[in-house]
């Protein structure tokens, strides 16, 4: 089984030591310790796993950690490294975009991404873009209007 | 045991709910534990820098049960909010709990920590004329501080960190809800920062030093039997162990894809056994198997519910620990307690020696009210010895949690020309009898539960059966309605005499401009209204359907809702959207599909929960009532919107649907 030995993580080189065909989720938990990257499903349905891999979103659950030599990764942890929010994460806290927060990690990052390519989306993208992450608190309509406000603020990662 | 019955006005009425009934409906079991404790010292410590440290067996899990609690503390005890940690559901720390169950938090716990915040202002205040020998009523209090003159000096400072063993007097002074300060507002989730984040450490995300990752073998069937097992090829793995105990089987390795190779390496057969329903036959199952035998079904109407799952985010976890007899877990739970009396239990140790700690949860709904994982990790632990950690998988959580009980409703009943209800008989097989009686007034009015088997495990659920019950009787009364000939607003408030009814009714109505509304083709407009645990709610809906595919697509609701007087307007509100979009799912597609002893809506690919294009515009109207106590709000918000989308359907194409879902 070919081994991974490095990944590229919220810009910074981690040693690692993988099965190539372990899913990126389980390296990033269980060998990095980075748990802001949540398990939901495991078959790429609720997204609460999501994180930026060359700044798309990615859902780490369904994706070989094989697949990630030389690719920039950034979880939930790498989005405020200096203690500063991200504006998309202060916006989720001033919309109280939450309830019990399981699913926001990956609402944030899936928000980044889509703000990334879509700088200033309406309502309709919006709901398209962030149609494949699961709230079950159902906090939608502020998550919305939090990625509406960020945005506003100049959003972008 | 000690019986504290509560009163909840009705009507003209007075109905007594039995706190232990509605436990014994919530969890399955009597009450357990001791007495309430009447010590400050049991809730409240303040230490040497003035941190005020607040115990409580609740959980949170997204209610803001965190935040709502810490507003009781700021605004009796006067100090920032920042100054306040809740330490939670801890059951070595906190005074026992029956549970986060039953919307009870705000109703039962808020009034106890501001009366133990309020005794320790009192005692703070006595310290402080003590130690300037001044009159009392000289001082004031303020911003962690007590002042009189010139002289000032932080709560710190006057309680030495000591452990106050005074009784909470019962007659301590409290601050009117008129004159909140702190109550009453939209202070911000306490620990949102954590959550955004990605620092705050849930049950799945915990880990102990030299823990093994540990997975269940189940069978695959409810109720199959092992027959016979093979685990040379798992124990022939490195760092692998294998349980076996009966027909428990379990394995656990350092690693956790290591754990589910040697899953998949385990050779296993089962007995099988013969289901006795399916998801199609259950509802005549139920009146089969009624303990009390079935009402005559002659002029009944029946009304099916589906089983539907709560499907936590985050699936059941827990992380366990044995240390000198002692049992420490860590676990996702909505009653710690509860919990430790089934590690108890199953382990023939006292109380004393299980500690279970619940961490800030990823949602419950009602759906974690026990132990499963806890017992899980901690037997696996003490076979191994070693902390072990088990984590379900969402196929585990959608199979072997238990789900919201299916149940077959079957009603009846009359209106006079003038819209006055005359007869009302209503029967509702195991959904449950949350919700059960009417709120409208009817005099002879005939409601029943009726127990029967299940064939699959059930147990709570946000706002129980008054979902299911809401949803047969708003349904029905606009069958009733038309029947005379009334509008079903006008027929609802010619039967509703309930003031904070008919208000909620009215408040909806307005907002939605239901006199206003414009029939067009393929829309429809409908109207529910309700009261359960202390609160009401009035909900308006408007829908499109689909003339060829029958499709609906639910435009816009507008939800009123009143639960006397408002702790936190933003929460509220946000706990009403979330009930909406949750009771969306229940109301529209969700539905546990099972036969032959299998679920087959295992996934979340074949299960379908609402998502962010399912949502309509929602419009909350909250009445507070500063006059009245403040009731729980998590639950009871729900259960409008089902009634509310299936009469607009039946308002927009003339189909009266007798099921949940309302989709199939």
């Amino acid at each position: 089984m070919a081994r991974v030995t490095e990944l590229l993580v919220n810009g910074g080189r981690r040693r690692i030591d993988a099965d190539s065909d372990r899913t990126l989720l389980s390296v990033l938990r269980d060998d990095l310790d980075l748990t802001g990257t949540k398990f939901g499903c495991g078959e790429g349905q609720c997204a609460a796993c999501t994180v930026l891999v060359d700044g798309t979103a990615t859902k780490a659950c369904i994706t070989k950690v094989g697949a990630m030599a030389g690719k920039r990764i950034v979880t939930i942890e790498g989005l405020a490294p200096e203690g500063k929010l991200h504006p998309v994460q202060q916006a989720f806290l001033d919309a109280d975009a939450l309830q019990c927060g399981y699913c926001t990690p990956g609402m944030i990052l899936g928000a980044v991404a889509l703000l990334g390519r879509t700088p200033n989306p309406s309502e309709a993208e919006i709901v398209s873009g962030m149609n494949g992450h699961i709230c079950r608190c159902g906090t939608y309509p502020r998550v919305v209007h939090a990625i509406r406000s960020a945005a506003g603020k100049g959003g972008l990662a | 045991m000690k019986r504290r019955d509560f009163f909840a006005v009705l009507g003209g009425g007075i109905m007594v709910l039995l706190e232990d009934e509605i436990i014994a409906q919530e969890t399955g079991g009597p009450r357990r534990g001791g007495a309430v404790p009447v010590e400050i010292g049991a809730w409240l410590h303040i230490g040497s820098t003035g941190e005020v440290t607040v115990y409580t067996g609740k959980v949170e899990v997204g209610q803001n049960a965190r935040t709502s609690l810490t507003q009781a503390v700021v605004e009796e005890l006067h100090t920032p909010p920042a100054t306040v940690k809740m330490v939670m559901a801890d059951t070595d720390l906190t005074p026992f709990d029956i549970g986060t169950v039953g919307s009870m938090t705000t109703p039962r716990m808020w009034p106890q920590i501001r009366r133990a915040a309020a005794a320790a202002r009192e005692m703070l205040l006595d310290l402080a004329a003590q130690k300037w020998s001044v009159d009392r009523a000289s001082l004031t209090i303020a911003d962690g501080k007590v002042s009189a003159g010139g002289r000032s000096a932080g709560f710190g400072e006057l309680a030495h960190g000591e452990k106050w063993t005074r009784s909470i007097p019962s007659s301590v002074p409290l601050a009117e809800a008129t004159a909140w300060k702190v109550a009453g507002k939209s202070l911000p989730k306490v620990n949102g920062r954590d959550m955004v984040t990605g620092a705050h450490k849930y049950s799945y995300d915990l880990k102990r030093p030299g823990m093994l990752h540990a997975k269940v073998l189940y069978p695959p069937q409810f109720g199959a039997t092992l027959v016979s097992l093979d685990t040379s090829a798992a124990e022939a793995m490195p760092g692998v162990k294998v349980v076996h105990e009966g027909n428990f089987v379990a394995v656990a390795a350092p690693e956790p894809d290591t754990t589910a190779k040697a899953l998949a390496a385990l050779k296993a057969e089962w007995k099988p056994v013969t289901a006795e329903a399916d998801s199609r036959s259950v509802f005549q199952y139920f009146k089969q198997t009624a303990r009390d035998g079935a009402a005559a079904a002659g002029s009944l109407t029946p009304y099916t519910i589906a089983y539907i799952a709560h499907v936590p985010l985050e699936p059941r976890a827990a992380v366990a620990e044995w240390e000198g007899g002692k049992v420490t877990v860590w676990t996702g739970s909505q009653r710690p307690f509860g919990v430790r009396s089934e590690l108890a239990q199953a382990f023939g140790i006292a109380e004393e020696k299980a500690r279970v700690i619940v961490p800030d949860t990823g949602s419950g709904y009602g759906g974690k009210h026990n132990g499963d994982a806890a017992l899980e990790a901690a037997r696996i632990a003490k076979a191994v010895g070693k902390p072990v950690k088990r984590n379900w998988t969402r196929e585990e959580e959608m199979t072997w949690a238990y789900f919201r009980p299916g149940g077959l409703i079957e009603v009846s009943g009359k209106a006079a020309a003038d819209g006055a209800i005359t007869e009302w008989e209503f029967h509702n097989y195991n959904s449950g009898g949350s919700g059960l009686q009417s709120p409208y007034s009817i005099p002879g009015k005939k409601e029943q539960f009726h127990q029967t088997k299940s064939p699959l495990r059930q147990g709570s659920y946000r706002g129980l059966a008054a979902t299911a019950n809401h949803f047969v009787r708003e349904s029905y009364m606009d069958e009733l309605a038309l029947s005379v000939k009334l509008d079903p607003l006008e027929f609802r408030l010619k039967n509703a005499r309930d003031e904070r009814l008919r208000n909620v009714i009215l408040a909806a109505s307005d907002k939605f401009g239901w006199k206003a509304r414009q029939k067009t083709a393929g829309r429809g407009f409908g109207i529910a209204a309700g009261f359960e645990k202390g609160s009401y709610v009035g909900t308006c809906a408007e829908v499109s359907v689909d003339p060829k595919t029958g499709a609906v697509k639910v435009l816009r609701t507008v939800v009123a809702f009143e639960c006397g007087a408002v702790v936190n307007p933003e929460h509220l509100r946000n706990q009403v959207e979330g009930a909406i979009v949750m009771g969306l799912g229940g109301a529209l597609f969700e539905e546990i599909q099972f036969g032959e002893g299998k679920i087959a809506t295992n996934r979340l690919a074949r299960y379908r929960v609402p998502r962010f294009a399912d949502v309509p515009v929602i419009e909350s109207v909250l009445l507070d009532r500063k006059d009245l106590a403040s009731a729980g709000a998590g639950e009871t918000p729900i259960v409008g919107i089902a009634p509310a989308i299936g009469n607009a359907i039946f308002d927009a194409n003339g189909k009266r649907i007798r099921r949940l879902p309302l989709m199939t």
